[in-house]
């Protein structure tokens, strides 16, 4: 019983080794940022100094621009997101609750889209947007990220709404309520929970995105992904503010996911691991 | 079955012929927008990149634009770059999946046990996968890879070795090591999700005929996780196989090609040489070879959607 312990007790100190060393590269950078550019850029890293806000200043001031490209950010991730839960929350519905022959292929067929990979309409998507003026628009990104998250959003909504009782919607049918009012009055108030942690998702994965945003943008629509990965360049000159810049865009999405670690998994393996 | 009941039930007060086809008019009208926003913003566009990739069209010299044939195809599969693009991405996938989901699986073990703080490590652990890939990047490239002023550098030397310069002599490993920082945690997160699933009375049961903890994770722990591992395999190799900001961000695709994968190669075909073509015709190949995977993942959920329905 005694080795038994002590091999429980090394599991457990394993455990925690790991998971500081996986959590080590964003730790120091949460401490690079709270450096001077000096202490940041140095042969022998400092491991203690007295932290200072210099880098955050610096990151935030007038002439960074971080205010543009965070508010293109926000923009975009909320703007997709609530686009997307307008067309997806109604075709859940249909699909969950008034199903016919052809639902299961087109809920398959929506989910199939997501595993288009971004290159293969990258091409056209960029000759017509560059073709109607939505190329470095937020506009456009807004709807590239809708097209992104659209599968995923769709099949969560469809998933929670398949949790409701039917009982409770055929009830409201035979009450002689229309389909909308079925789904504004029984549906939708049920299911507020889960449909705040798609949105939470699809604001996350939007959030995060840095392909359609590094393609599409320049500068008027750029977004924090494009601000930040403008920094590859900069050997050396600006770590603190790199650093900054970066702990400021992640760490509302950190806090963030580790709320809605479930609903990811649920998410992202659609269904497939709950 | 129950699905076919469910209809059944919910349009039995409306059963008036005219009133049923109302309804099915009605849900029509519900689903058609995401059906016509996935189709402009997806299938159009995918069809389009077909079209191209049959046509010689350059931005940059467009009087020699026009009707390609097969040309492209020639030309791509004669181009040393995009055959190394191709292999680079194997490479990635492969090599990124073993580490992943080997390493997943045993952190999911290791984290499905109780011990002192386990929701705290645990939630360090898998902080990883919510960082945007261009900061992953920027981090490993700047902070750690550096050859002089890294942290590897630093301990390096510390160990009396030569410090190495991680991305310039090692750039595809330093590639997967960074794609595998971010996804070892989704794995872990997936497989720790199944772990939890798992009934304690199997293992009890397990136990009590005396089995070892290598019986118990081979015939219980195994088969259980079977569909999980599927889907993780699948779904990351789908996402791998698109691996972009990470190679953006530090490598650029180099030294020369050495890091330089599909998504890379059609990425400087498109802004680089300005060859529509020729990157579409790359395109079809990012695609033929996404849907390998794809059409099994896709097979897959189709599955357990009837299950579900079945339940």
């Amino acid at each position: 019983m005694n080795s038994n312990r002590f091999t429980n007790g090394a599991l457990g100190v394993l455990a925690w080794g790991v998971a500081l060393l996986i959590f080590f590269p964003i730790l120091w950078l949460l401490l690079t940022s709270f450096k001077t550019e000096q202490q940041a850029f140095t042969v022998v890293p400092n491991f203690f100094f007295s932290p200072t806000l210099e880098s955050f200043k610096m990151a935030l001031a007038q002439g960074s621009g971080y205010w543009h490209y965070a508010w293109n950010s926000a923009l975009t991730a909320v703007a997709s997101t609530v686009i997307g839960l307008a067309l997806a929350v109604p075709a859940a519905y249909a699909m969950a609750f008034y199903p016919n022959k052809r639902t299961d292929f087109l809920l398959v067929w929506m989910v199939s889209t997501k595993f288009i990979p971004a290159v293969g309409v990258l091409i056209p998507i960029y000759l017509v947007y560059s073709a109607v003026g939505l190329l470095d628009n937020a506009l456009g990104l807004t709807l590239l990220f809708t097209a992104m998250n659209l599968p995923i959003i769709v099949w969560m909504v469809y998933s929670y709404f398949r949790d409701i009782p039917k009982d409770i919607v055929e009830a409201a049918d035979i009450d002689g309520a229309s389909i909308m009012q079925t789904l504004f009055k029984v549906v939708l108030p049920l299911a507020l929970p889960g449909l705040a942690s798609t949105g939470l998702l699809a604001l996350i994965l939007a959030w995060n995105e840095s392909f359609w945003s590094i393609t599409m943008t320049d500068h008027r629509a750029a977004t924090l992904a494009v601000y930040i990965a403008s920094f590859k360049s900069a050997e050396g000159l600006f770590w603190a503010k790199m650093s900054a810049a970066s702990v400021l865009a992640i760490a509302p999405i950190i806090v963030l996911g580790w709320f809605t670690q479930r609903q990811m998994v649920r998410g992202l393996t659609f269904g497939a691991v709950k | 079955m129950k699905a076919i009941s469910r209809t059944a039930s919910t349009t039995a007060p409306s059963a008036e012929v005219t009133g049923a086809r109302s309804f099915a008019r009605t849900t029509r009208l519900l689903m058609a927008p995401a059906v016509i926003f996935l189709l402009i913003w997806m299938l159009v566009p995918l069809a389009m990149t077909i079209y191209y990739s049959f046509q010689q069209y350059n931005l940059i010299m467009p009087m020699y634009n026009g009707f390609a044939g097969l040309g492209n195809f020639a030309i791509l599969l004669s181009d040393p770059t995009f055959w190394k693009s191709l292999a680079n991405t194997l490479i990635i996938v492969a090599a990124s999946l073993l580490i992943t989901v080997c390493l997943g699986l045993a952190l999911a073990l290791l984290f499905n046990r109780t011990f002192v703080g386990r929701g705290v490590a645990r939630t360090l652990a898998v902080a990883p996968f919510f960082v945007m890939p261009v900061v992953t990047g920027l981090i490993w490239k700047n902070m750690l890879f550096h050859p002089v002023y890294g942290l590897f550098a630093w301990v390096a030397r510390q160990l009396g070795l030569e410090p190495v310069d991680w991305l310039a002599h090692y750039p595809m490993l330093s590639v997967i090591i960074m794609i595998t920082w971010e996804w070892t945690p989704f794995a872990l997160l997936v497989l720790l999700t199944g772990l939890q699933s798992l009934p304690e009375d199997q293992i009890e049961a397990a136990k009590l005929d005396g089995a070892s903890a290598w019986q118990e994770f081979r015939h219980i722990v195994i088969p259980h996780l079977g569909q999980v591992l599927y889907v993780v395999v699948m779904l990351e190799s789908i996402f791998f196989l698109t691996s972009f900001a990470e190679i953006y961000t530090t490598t650029s695709g180099g030294p020369g090609t050495a890091t330089t994968n599909l998504p890379y190669y059609i990425f400087q075909t498109v802004f680089q040489q300005n060859d529509i073509g020729i990157a579409s015709a790359a395109a079809i190949g990012a695609v033929i070879l996404a849907n390998i995977f794809a059409i099994m993942l896709i097979r897959f959920i189709a599955g357990n959607l009837n299950a579900g329905a079945a339940r």
